[in-house]
């Protein structure tokens, strides 16, 4: 992991001077660039402030008012309609059981892949190796096609395990990046373990687990973006009523709310307020897990 | 590790073999990989192997009356205008995609220079790639809403402009609908190329301002080159990311009025009408695709290391 490395010497511009360039022209730039990054950031606020804006007003507001005025008066009972009849909370109970679930699953299915992957060279985790990788290249959704017959065969249609089997049984990324990581810790760990007589469960349980723990990290930072925003899984194996996670709830407003679009936008807001929360609290640590887990494509 | 299973090579029963290293590796393999390769043979193996068959015939999901039709499923995909199209529409995507790694280049740099509440603007940037999909098509559905309460129109009536139908008007809507996904995942290239440029050796920068570089020169001679690859890799998985869209166009306008996708035509076939055969020669045709970029990315990126 360079991160480290490189954090402590991270670029400052700030030290160098542009000799050539004078003052005015340097003050423009500079002014130039807040402009570009104010834009920037203004196309990302304005359709939020919007759905925000929106969420408080009731009906008759909602349609008497421009887009941009502010509430008369601020309004709740949207937040509480979509909460409690819009299912928004059972769609956030639903996804929350779903995350824990693939997450553990994945994490203990995945280094223990990964290890005997990596550390055993043999024909057959060779084979296993070479089968993971192609099946990285399958395309996702239009798998669906056929991977559904197996869901349905298996019984787990319209079951919250069909989405939690799913997570875990393709997350190949997860994978690659546990392979990735073990790639850089040596094997001599584990000789000096075994000479002390230790058996390859227990070198992976003491040895391999807690030395993974950043991977774990980075693999836990993908799966929750990736899980809490996946729509289609749901949407395809779970149609039931009490089913729904937080992307088939908002996404079944669409009927019934559809000329309601404060109540739709009190969801949209509901939806959102998890991830911001979580992302404000640990913006650098999902900074650098995005990264690292990219970068080992 | 083998040293240590040597001296006990002779004749051994099945329990010594068992405890001794050799053995508790094929032990331990066995014991670990029962459930990943379970789920992978399930979930992966047999699907594409039917993916694979089924594309040569004509079923429905539940498998009766099963038609082989040799490569008829592939002869219409490539000649019935209303796949071809959904093909087409891709292009749109990466036309996109290319704009939206220029324009995230563009701000990384930004972002990397003396800039006071630089975390401040790649937050804000960078939040929406982290959002629910369903409440970005949600959001940008009433953005470009076609009467004069969606949130573009009432920008532009602000300059006079009358209302437009953003989303029916087929001219325009699939760039609207490439607006919405550049808005969602830029934020992601941008954090990409933070990474890769605060990554590049200060003494480059040091040894460049004294020979009196300017900012453009900076750029073009140090960043660009440090960073070349990974703005090849972007672009590549940018080309993937174009053949499969899928959530933003499916939720936001249903893949109607022009602007289906091929994933989105693909689920539609399989699922609404029931043609698996059809949607699985779909999903191949995709596959083949993913494949030759993916040789493409390998023997570029083979040259660059």
């Amino acid at each position: 992991m360079t991160d480290n490395k490189t954090a402590e010497k991270t670029f400052d511009m700030s030290k160098y001077k542009f000799r050539e360039t004078p003052k005015a022209v340097r003050v423009l730039f500079q002014v130039l660039k807040y402009v570009v990054l104010v834009f920037a950031c203004l196309l990302v606020v304005i359709p939020l402030v919007v759905v925000l804006l929106g969420s408080l007003k009731t009906h008759e507001d909602f349609l008497s008012s421009g887009a941009f005025d502010l509430p008369a008066a601020i309004e709740l009972e949207n937040f509480k309609t979509a909460f409690i009849q819009g299912d928004v909370m059972r769609g956030l109970l639903n996804t929350a059981i779903i995350l824990a679930f693939s997450c553990f699953g994945t994490i203990v299915t995945g280094t223990m892949t990964a290890f005997v992957v990596q550390r055993f060279n043999m024909v057959f985790t060779r084979l296993v190796k070479t089968i993971f990788l192609i099946a990285a290249l399958l395309p996702n959704i239009s798998m669906q096609v056929t991977v559904f017959q197996v869901v349905h065969m298996l019984g787990l249609y319209d079951t919250l395990a069909a989405p939690i089997i799913l997570y875990i049984g393709t997350d190949i990324v997860s994978i690659y990046i546990f392979i990735q990581f073990l790639n850089n810790i040596s094997v001599s760990l584990d000789e000096s373990a075994i000479l002390d007589g230790c058996s390859y469960p227990r070198v992976y349980w003491s040895i391999i687990l807690p030395m993974l723990r950043p991977a774990i990290a980075t693999v836990l930072v993908i799966k929750f973006v990736s899980i809490y925003n996946d729509f289609y899984t749901a949407n395809l194996y779970m149609p039931s009523d009490g089913l729904e996670v937080v992307s088939t709830a908002l996404y079944k407003f669409i009927g019934p709310y559809g000329s309601k679009w404060e109540i739709i936008f009190a969801g949209v807001i509901i939806c959102i307020i998890p991830t911001l929360i979580i992302f404000l609290s640990m913006q650098k640590f999902i900074y650098s897990n995005l990264v690292s887990g990219s970068v080992k494509e | 590790m083998a040293n240590v299973s040597a001296p006990a090579v002779k004749k051994r029963t099945l329990g010594q073999w068992l405890r001794g290293y050799t053995g508790q590796k094929y032990m331990t393999t066995i014991l670990f990989l029962a459930i990943p390769v379970a789920l992978l043979v399930l979930f992966t193996v047999i699907p594409a192997i039917n993916m694979f068959i089924f594309s040569f015939q004509q079923r429905d999901q539940l498998g009766v009356n099963v038609q082989w039709v040799g490569f008829d499923n592939y002869k219409t995909l490539f000649t019935d205008m209303s796949y071809l199209q959904t093909l087409l529409n891709s292009i749109y995507y990466f036309v996109g995609s290319f704009i939206q790694l220029g324009l995230a280049l563009f701000i990384a740099v930004i972002l990397c220079s003396k800039i006071k509440l630089a975390g401040v603007f790649k937050g804000f940037i960078f939040f929406p790639y982290l959002m629910n999909g369903v409440a970005v098509a949600l959001i940008f559905q009433r953005f470009f809403r076609g009467d004069d309460g969606g949130t573009l129109n009432t920008i532009i009536s602000l300059f006079g402009a009358d209302p437009v139908k953003w989303l029916s008007n087929t001219s325009i809507n699939n760039w609207c609908l490439v607006f919405a996904s550049v808005w969602r995942y830029i934020g992601f290239d941008i954090l990409m190329f933070i990474g890769a440029i605060q990554s590049i050796s200060p003494d480059i920068y040091e040894a460049a301002d004294l020979d009196g570089a300017n900012a453009w020169q900076r750029f073009w001679h140090i960043i660009f080159p440090s960073i070349r690859t990974i703005i090849a890799l972007q672009l590549i998985l940018a080309i993937k990311g174009a053949a499969s869209v899928f959530e933003i166009p499916y939720i936001i306008t249903g893949g109607k009025m022009g602007t289906s996708t091929f994933v989105i035509k693909t689920i539609e076939t399989g699922f609404q009408y029931q043609k698996i055969g059809l949607a699985s020669a779909m999903a191949i045709v995709l596959l083949g695709i993913i494949i030759v970029i993916t040789i493409i990315q390998k023997i570029f990126f083979k040259e660059e290391k």
